[in-house]
């Protein structure tokens, strides 16, 4: 085997638990209420549907190169990380703990489909509050990443809560939208939007696209340690701002002239190739590295 | 879902200190959460599962692994979404050497 890939350990393909084993330090994280400490959801079992025992989110503190560091990991496997009433406490909670302690940041390991439909209405307020939650942590000065690269992207309220944090790392298998490809086309219609067209789905939602939008500051291989060399590069040198009616003013300009660039667009490949991108096809082909330089090298 | 509880005579297994957790639930797979027991020569199991009638198979497979393995003295909680007997076997042996030591 070539020892570059029997080294690699892939983050799409890792759990939760493994994830953020490999991002922190090695032996660094001590999980709030683990497992055994944990309630799995009562609405599941209502539904006569088994839960799992950390309600499909695993949360704690640890460190990062020994910065003070907290930590959610949502389980794309377990209800395709869908947040429900106990899930979305657990995140909550850590925020506010983040809030009064102050870490060095908090990061979201998020891989979900946004609200888990079983439990809608608590998972609903849970969305809310966390979005609450993400803006008062970065209000007191700490800021939080959003890492995304997990086989459930991060759509619906969780796709609202990636955009309201600091700022956004992405593996081109990462994806990021509010509503999801399957929902769109049941809305709307195959016409409209082909979600079994996996091509499409990634040229409009996938890290690759998200990158060059400028949606996500990072680019990252779809790696655990290069998710943590990542997170480590971009916190050395963020510095949190403060909130301001003038930032959000700003944003809401640069949203407004995109919608008005780009909204007519059907595919990627047409946006890509009015920002300036002069061979849009080969876009899905290349490298990590090769996009970066690409994006680095387009007219702004 | 199907509730099961089952109860099997083992030898008893290293005391740990800290509970094992292994596996996901998701489709095909399982979770199994392994803490101390009360009473040292029993292994006792409490089964969430979301495929019902396969009773006879959670008995047949957990009691080959009592058997096989020193699991008493352990308290098994176990949530299902549909994991063969093959993955319920190794994901028991799993839990076992984790709980018995962090072996991977």
């Amino acid at each position: 085997m070539i020892p570059s890939l029997a080294s690699r350990h892939s983050w799409f393909e890792a759990t939760a638990r493994k994830r953020i084993a490999g991002l922190l330090d090695p032996g660094s994280f001590t999980e709030i209420l683990p497992p055994a400490a944990s309630t799995p959801s009562p609405h599941l079992a209502k539904l006569d549907l088994p839960g799992a025992f950390d309600d499909g989110i695993v949360i704690g503190c640890g460190q990062l190169e020994k910065q003070p560091i907290f930590i959610a990991a949502q389980e794309g496997q377990f209800i395709g990380g869908a947040v429900g009433e106990i899930h979305g406490a657990k995140l909550v909670g850590l925020l506010k703990r983040a809030v009064r302690e102050k870490p060095a940041a908090v990061l979201l390991l998020i891989d979900s489909g946004g609200v888990r439909l079983h439990e809608a209405n608590a998972g609903l307020i849970a969305i809310s509050e966390i979005m609450r939650a993400v803006l008062a942590t970065r209000a007191a000065g700490v800021p939080v990443l959003a890492l995304i690269g997990g086989s459930c992207g991060a759509f619906g309220g969780m796709g609202i809560v990636a955009k309201l944090c600091s700022a956004i790392l992405i593996s081109e298998e990462g994806r990021l939208a509010l509503s999801g490809p399957e929902v769109i086309e049941t809305v709307a219609g195959v016409e409209e939007f082909d979600s079994k067209d996996r091509a499409l789905v990634w040229r409009v939602t996938g890290g690759k696209h998200r990158y060059l939008m400028g949606d996500c500051a990072m680019l990252v291989e779809d790696d655990v340690s290069a998710f943590r060399a990542a997170a480590t590069a971009f916190l050395a040198d963020w510095q949190e701002p403060a909130p301001s009616v003038g930032l959000l003013r700003a944003t809401q300009r640069q949203l407004e002239n995109r919608l008005t660039a780009y909204g007519a667009y059907r595919d990627g490949l047409q946006i890509w190739a009015a920002l300036g991108v002069t061979n849009p096809e080969s876009v899905p082909l290349l490298d990590r590295d090769s996009l970066v330089a690409l994006k680095e090298g387009l007219p702004t | 879902m199907e509730k099961l509880n089952f109860q099997f005579e083992s030898v008893p297994a290293l005391p740990a200190a800290d509970p094992a957790l292994c596996g996901v639930v998701g489709s095909g797979n399982l979770e199994i959460l392994l803490n101390a027991g009360d009473a040292p020569n029993l292994c006792v199991v409490e089964i969430k599962t979301a495929a019902r009638g396969f009773a006879d198979t959670w008995q047949a497979v957990i009691g080959a692994f009592a058997a096989a393995h020193p699991a008493g003295g352990t308290r098994i909680a176990i949530n299902d979404m549909g994991a063969t007997p093959a993955v319920v076997s190794l994901r028991l042996a799993q839990a076992l050497a984790e709980y018995q030591g962090g072996v991977q």
